[in-house]
Formats: structure tokens, C-alpha cells, sequence
């Protein structure tokens, strides 16, 4: 699982690649919350066009980006979900929580 | 009552969480003679992604154990995978099986047997508190249309 940051006029852009399971969450929670602590962004897009494979380890991951944005009186969009990932937000019910398009 | 397997397939491998890719390309490998279509592979690999980490998580967390999975092709199209530990075990598998519900603190979310059970057809999870858990999930695949007939 690889992350890749963009931030600018504190608008931060997390694009994930790879594999987003258990192995690969736990690099990717580490990243997340650095990119958010350094950017301390009012907007944050997580893309998810580059993710092969997604289990609940991806909800977590999303959840705890809800959850420091809340923080951080700022706002979360997903992006660019595959069907693969985006059946697994759905059977947990995650777009009822989180804005995804 | 078991039912007779076509072709079978059992692997062990300790709990390390490098090995929860492995499974998911080992059962997607197996499940290949049963022409299923990307979605179905899709989902039992999600299952199974789940089940493995499950094991991985909480039946050892503070060391590495064993985990067997078995992979079993059954008449009618039917898939079936066990996976087995003789870890910690669950004290409430009702509990447990509450979305949301977990123990493994923030890295996890507590949808793991939702997604198992919303992505197969059946799941029956038995547990001993210190000996260890079976998760058995099935699923019936779409009927395939002989080729070349």
C-alpha cells in the first residue's frame, strides 16, 4: 500500500495504491494521520482509484479520517471507490457516515 | 450433515499478516475451476481477507500461531472455506458478530463478519475460549453454461 500527498492552500489529497487489507492498513493509518498533522487540512480527498483489493481494514482506515477531520472542524470526501471496495463500504453501510462519490 | 467435496485444497501458514494476501490469492487460484465471474471471486476473497485477518488479529495476538484454511468445491456450484485456529477463541460469538463490535481497537472497524456474511450465502462461526475458532462460510456460485458443446 503506497500513499501519495498533495496539499495545498490546506486542501490535502491522499491518493492510495495497492492493497488496502490489514498488512497494508497498518502503514497507511501511520501516513494518514502524519499527511493530516502536517498539513492540517480544512479539506481532505481520499482517492481511492488506485486500490486493488479493499476488506473492513479500509473502513477503519476511512473512520479515523472522519474522525481527525471532526477534530479539525474540516470536511472528508472518498473518491474514485472501485466496485470491489465500494460493495464493501455498502454492506457496512459506511455511505450513511461519510461522503463518498 | 457434510456434503462430499469435488476437489479440496488445505493450507497452513502462521499468523503473520503478509499471509492475509496469500490466502486471498490461494482461494481465487482454487476457485478458478469453477468459472466464476469477477464479482463472485471478488466477494470470497473479501470473505475470506476477513476470516484470515480475523485469525491473525485475535486468535494470537501477542504471538504468532497456526492457521489452516480449506477450500472445498461441492456439487451444485457450491464453494466452502474453513478457516481454523487454536487461538484465544471468541467468549461471544453473538457479540462478536455485532457490526461495529470489536476488540482490536482502532485499526479495526467490527464489520469483518458483516462483510463475511453479506458476502457469502452462509456463515456458521464455533468457538472454544482457549482452544481456539472454525469459521465456515459457503457460497453457490451461478450456474456456468457448458462451453464448446
Amino acid at each position: 500500500m503506497e500513499i501519495e500527498a498533495t496539499s495545498a492552500d490546506r486542501n490535502l489529497l491522499l491518493e492510495l495504491k495497492g492493497e488496502l487489507d490489514h498488512h497494508g492498513a497498518r502503514d497507511a493509518l501511520r501516513e494518514l494521520e502524519l499527511a493530516i498533522d502536517a498539513a492540517l487540512p480544512k479539506k481532505l480527498v481520499l482517492d481511492f482509484s488506485g486500490v486493488t483489493f479493499m476488506d473492513s481494514s479500509g473502513i477503519a482506515l476511512i473512520l479515523r479520517a472522519q474522525q481527525r477531520m471532526g477534530l479539525l472542524d474540516g470536511s472528508l470526501l472518498v473518491r474514485n471507490v472501485p466496485q470491489q471496495a465500494r460493495r464493501v463500504l455498502d454492506a457496512a453501510g459506511i455511505g450513511r457516515l461519510v461522503t463518498i462519490r | 450433515m457434510k456434503t462430499k467435496a469435488n476437489n479440496e485444497v488445505t493450507l497452513a501458514f502462521p499468523s503473520r499478516s503478509s499471509n492475509e494476501g496469500f490466502a486471498r490469492a490461494a482461494v481465487s487460484c482454487f476457485a478458478a475451476q469453477m468459472d466464476p465471474t469477477l464479482n463472485e471471486l471478488e466477494d470470497i476473497k473479501t470473505a475470506v481477507s476477513e476470516a484470515v485477518t480475523n485469525a491473525i488479529v485475535h486468535a494470537y495476538p501477542d504471538s504468532i500461531g497456526q492457521v489452516v484454511m480449506k477450500v472445498r468445491i461441492c456439487p451444485d456450484q457450491v464453494l466452502e472455506v474453513t478457516v481454523r485456529d487454536h487461538g484465544r477463541g471468541i467468549p461471544d460469538i453473538e457479540k462478536a458478530r455485532q457490526p461495529m463490535f470489536t476488540t482490536g481497537g482502532e485499526e479495526r472497524s467490527g464489520m469483518g463478519f458483516t462483510i463475511m456474511e453479506s458476502f457469502m450465502d452462509k456463515l456458521v462461526v464455533r468457538s472454544t475460549p482457549g482452544r481456539g475458532t472454525t469459521v465456515v462460510m459457503r457460497k453457490r456460485l451461478a450456474p456456468r453454461l457448458k462451453s464448446g458443446t
